[in-house]
């Protein structure tokens, strides 16, 4: 360590002096700063930046799909390749964006929110990040080899995938590279949070951010074993002549399933829980009023983690279960909407008798608490059995998830970006820019997702790159929706870029007058090392 | 591009319709436009049509409620307004109570939805039971009692999935050969599959079963009207999975047993003589039609298959090689591939189709492959 060059002098000056201070180092110059970091905050930035251009990628895969979906026919591409952007778009939206988001997430804040110097295990932190490029470059060079990019659908069913060519041994690979950079994450945060607290920021003190979090990364830890498991039983189907999926040898299809599922739905929560720790930090601060019920969030968060665990079938309600197997599902996921509604009336506690204002972050989350309710109930309709027997696979499914991962995950993903992006640059985001970009995704996500509900009862299947005729008009609108709602993410790049290039007002330590967690006591931006000397916490 | 043109148009046509039907509300638009699930003809795709509408119902309810009190906070709690923050943070009482009365709500929702799950898996005491299989990219239907089965296959013409036809009414929706049930009759379904998941969904029926290679799944229905009812293949199966649709024609009993004689008889008929001498002419004409029923899917109606997932027929050595490798090819697929057994066709139809691949598109190897070669070859 002590070979890398010392430059603590510059733009340290608000730095309290401390012990160590001749082993404060700041960054390497140059590319290899990027590659070589192994600081929290750097590799948030990592995270963020290549979360936000794979949010791009799997954006165009959207439009690609919404773009052959606007009038019947085969118009733009073929099903094949259609297949392969479903696939892709799913795969692409969720271990590339919303997961690196959230990680990204936890490595800026979780040691400025708890006050510690860095995460536990900065070295590993440089290695988790560094395994998510090879394994996207793997997902790219996947449409370039002999049969085309994996086209199963991001479920990966077997027998179809068992079917395909290379391109699902490469996204098989990339998987499992995924899964170890998010398994590693996982471990880094969790040993953070318990071991790296600043002196008296008890568990029980700590912001929710970090409890979501906390509780986010255990379940990372018992699922994305689960996932590589279910994967690798894949490969060998395909290359090595064993039967788990094929019944021809004694296997089931429909134990893939099984397992995939038993990941599949924590994996849910796994998007949706840090989302809710943005939501409870940036709703207090906007009604000027600390969270309504904290204790009973942490626990309504832990309900919910625990549920996950005993809901998976409800994916499969069509696979021909027993009556009990179906009740027992049934019942189990409607009492999800418990502890979930519990969070949403906590939140709407927070905001009552506040004084409010309506900054971008809280314009968006206020759209979560609103969007994220609707999809949670559509879940509680998708959860009633015979219900569930109509919708499976239709497009009110499709619907369904994208109001809880598009309006849920990704709009809290963009208040937390308003949210703390003076700190992390130093510059104010346009207030304008924030508000149309709020305004552009609230009409157009609803243009674009609302008339899937009323695909999905009327009958479109989905997965299908052409459809009846009787399902045009809605899509035609959907289509128009997605096209607005791409466009509206251009203003949310510009915002972004605008404050990393210091275009804008400088940002004080404390932007928001209700802000009262650590991070604001830090100048903005922070020092390359912060809380070297912990925080006192009363 | 000029054959896009009139599609374009009738895209405006039917989003204007889309616009005035929301500026008018849902009354004017149910004929333009669908919102809700299709008309049930089966009393359990009634319950679930019941269901759905309860639960709706109440979720509207709580939802206008909820975000009332959100909105009110939002108009009435902001500084712009002068309101200052109360300091409150707590109040257990609240909180048993909004855990307590959303647990009680779901009750009210689990009851009846047990009911219906329990009326939806019982398949005792059918009157008619059909096997329905699911291929790569058709269903077939076999009446176990009754000893006959057959294919059926989507019937759209290529031209209009191309935008080079005007699409017909039911586009993508319409089959050679419908499954035929008798109206007033519990039909118990045997549900399975070939090669990979297929799902048998008709929404009037309230029925989506998965159809799974090597097991089998049972489900039922008793349609209560005769009629014409459409669905589609619910689980991603391959490129061709929007195109594999399911048509049940609902009879009267009468009509119903007419039908089954008749299905009978033809299959009686239908039996060609292995034995037969044809004319190369006719056996590419035969074999031509079954190549666009069974083949072209992958291989292209050009022969030239996809790049990278489907090889060419056009120029294959296996083609223009011998008759042998191209007969065993067919009756054994070629395990790991989507290239699967098609030993369920005729002898006649196996024999037409090898014949015409091996004369058309830049093939000409002149030979003629008989019935009775391919007959041979099974054993």
């Amino acid at each position: 360590m002590s070979s890398i060059p010392h430059d603590h002098a510059t733009g340290h000056a608000e730095e309290p002096p401390h012990a160590h201070d001749d082993h404060a180092h700041g960054p390497h110059g140059g590319i290899m700063r990027w590659v070589t970091t192994t600081n929290h905050k750097d590799i948030g930035t990592l995270y963020l930046c290549f979360s936000l251009i794979m949010f791009f990628v799997g954006g165009i895969m959207a439009l690609t799909i919404r773009a052959e979906l606007f009038e019947p026919g085969l118009q733009i591409v073929h099903p094949e390749f259609f297949n392969s952007m479903t696939t892709l778009h799913g795969l692409i939206m969720i271990f590339g964006a919303i997961m690196p988001a959230a990680v990204g997430f936890a490595n800026w804040m979780i040691p400025m929110l708890i006050g510690a110097p860095d995460m536990a295990f900065a070295r590993m932190n440089n290695w988790s990040f560094w395994l998510l490029p090879p394994a996207v470059i793997l997902l790219g060079v996947s449409f370039f080899v002999p049969g085309g990019a994996a086209a199963g659908g991001w479920t990966l069913y077997p027998p179809l995938s068992t079917q395909a060519g290379m391109g699902m041994d490469l996204t098989i690979f990339a998987i499992h590279i995924m899964g170890a950079s998010s398994i590693m994450g996982s471990i880094n945060i969790i040993t953070t949070i318990l071991n790296l607290r600043a002196p008296g920021m008890t568990l029980m003190k700590m912001p929710l951010f970090c409890w979501t979090w906390l509780i986010t990364a255990y379940l990372l830890v018992a699922v994305m074993p689960v996932l590589a498991g279910a994967v690798t039983m894949l490969l060998t189907d395909r290359h090595f002549g064993t039967t788990f999926f094929n019944a021809a040898g004694g296997g089931d299809p429909v134990l893939f399933q099984h397992v995939f599922w038993f990941f599949g739905h924590p994996e849910v929560y796994i998007l949706i829980l840090p989302a809710f720790g943005i939501i409870s930090s940036i709703i207090p601060t906007f009604a000027r009023k600390p969270l309504f019920g904290y204790a009973s969030m942490v626990y309504a968060v832990a309900g919910i983690a625990i549920l996950s665990f005993i809901v998976w079938a409800h994916h499969m309600f069509t696979v021909g279960m027993p009556a009990a197997g179906l009740l027992f599902f049934m019942y189990a996921t409607m009492l999800i909407a418990v502890p979930t509604g519990v969070k949403v009336f906590n939140w709407l506690a927070t905001m009552w008798k506040g004084e409010m204002t309506f900054e971008a972050p809280m314009l968006f989350a206020i759209g979560f608490l609103f969007l994220f309710t609707l999809g949670g109930f559509t879940g509680l309709v998708l959860a009633i059995t015979p219900v569930d027997i109509q919708l499976q696979d239709t497009y009110y499914v499709v619907a369904h998830f994208h109001y809880v991962m598009v309006a849920g995950s990704l709009f809290a993903f963009f208040g937390g970006t308003y949210y703390w992006i003076p700190k992390w640059t130093g510059t104010m985001y346009d207030e304008r820019l924030g508000k149309l970009h709020f305004w552009g995704s609230m009409i157009f996500f609803n243009i674009t997702f609302f008339p899937m509900h009323f695909l999905g009862l009327a009958g479109m299947p989905r997965r299908i790159p052409d459809y009846a005729q009787q399902f045009a008009d809605w899509n035609m609108v959907a289509s128009i929706g997605a096209l607005g709602f791409g466009l509206s993410q251009l203003i949310f790049l510009y915002a972004v870029i605008k404050c990393i290039r210091g275009d804008g007002a400088k940002a004080p330590a404390k932007p928001w007058d209700g802000g009262d967690t650590l991070e604001w006591t830090l100048p903005s931006p922070p020092p390359y090392h912060t809380f070297e000397t912990p925080p006192v916490i009363r | 591009m000029v054959r896009n043109k009139t599609g374009n148009r009738a895209g405006h046509r039917h989003l204007r319709t889309a616009f005035a039907a929301m500026l008018l509300g849902p009354g004017t638009a149910l004929a333009a436009l669908e919102w809700n699930l299709q008309t049930p003809v089966t009393p359990v795709a009634q319950q679930m049509y019941d269901l759905h509408a309860f639960i709706f119902w109440v979720c509207v309810v709580i939802f206008v409620a909820v975000f009332g009190v959100m909105f009110y906070s939002i108009f009435k709690h902001r500084r712009s307004v002068g309101h200052k923050a109360h300091q409150f943070h707590e109040n257990t009482t609240v909180e048993i109570i909004w855990t307590v009365i959303p647990f009680l709500i779901l009750l009210f929702m689990a009851f009846p939805a047990t009911k219906t799950i329990l009326a939806m898996k019982d398949t005792t005491g059918p009157g008619l039971t059909v096997k329905v299989t699911g291929y790569q990219w058709k269903w077939s239907y076999d009446y176990l009692q009754e000893g006959f089965g057959f294919y059926s296959n989507l019937t759209t013409p290529l031209a209009q999935i191309e935008n080079r036809a005007p699409k017909g009414e039911h586009y993508l929706l319409e089959v050679d050969k419908p499954m035929v049930v008798p109206v007033d009759t519990k039909v118990r379904l045997l549900i399975t599959a070939n090669d990979v998941i297929h799902s048998w969904w008709v929404p009037a029926f309230g029925v989506k079963q998965d159809a799974i290679p090597g097991f089998v799944r049972d489900t039922w229905f008793r349609a209560d009207k005769p009629g014409i009812y459409r669905g589609q293949c619910a689980e991603l199966c391959g490129k061709e999975h929007g195109f594999m649709p399911i048509v049940v024609e609902v009879k009267s009993k009468g009509d119903y047993a007419a039908w089954v004689s008749a299905q009978k008889q033809n299959a009686a008929a239908a039996g060609d003589d292995p034995n037969k001498v044809w004319d190369p002419k006719d056996l590419i004409a035969r074999g031509e039609k079954v190549f666009a029923s069974n083949c072209a899917a992958c291989h292209q109606a050009n022969g030239k298959g996809v790049p990278g997932a489907f090889p060419a027929l056009d120029g294959s050595k296996i083609v223009n090689g011998p008759e042998a490798a191209q007969v065993a090819l067919l009756l054994n697929g070629r395990p790991g591939t989507a290239m699967v057994s098609w030993k369920q066709l005729s002898d006649t139809d196996l024999a037409a189709v090898i014949t015409y691949t091996r004369n058309s598109w830049g093939n000409h190897t002149g030979e003629s492959i008989g019935p009775a070669l391919i007959k041979t070859a099974r054993q």
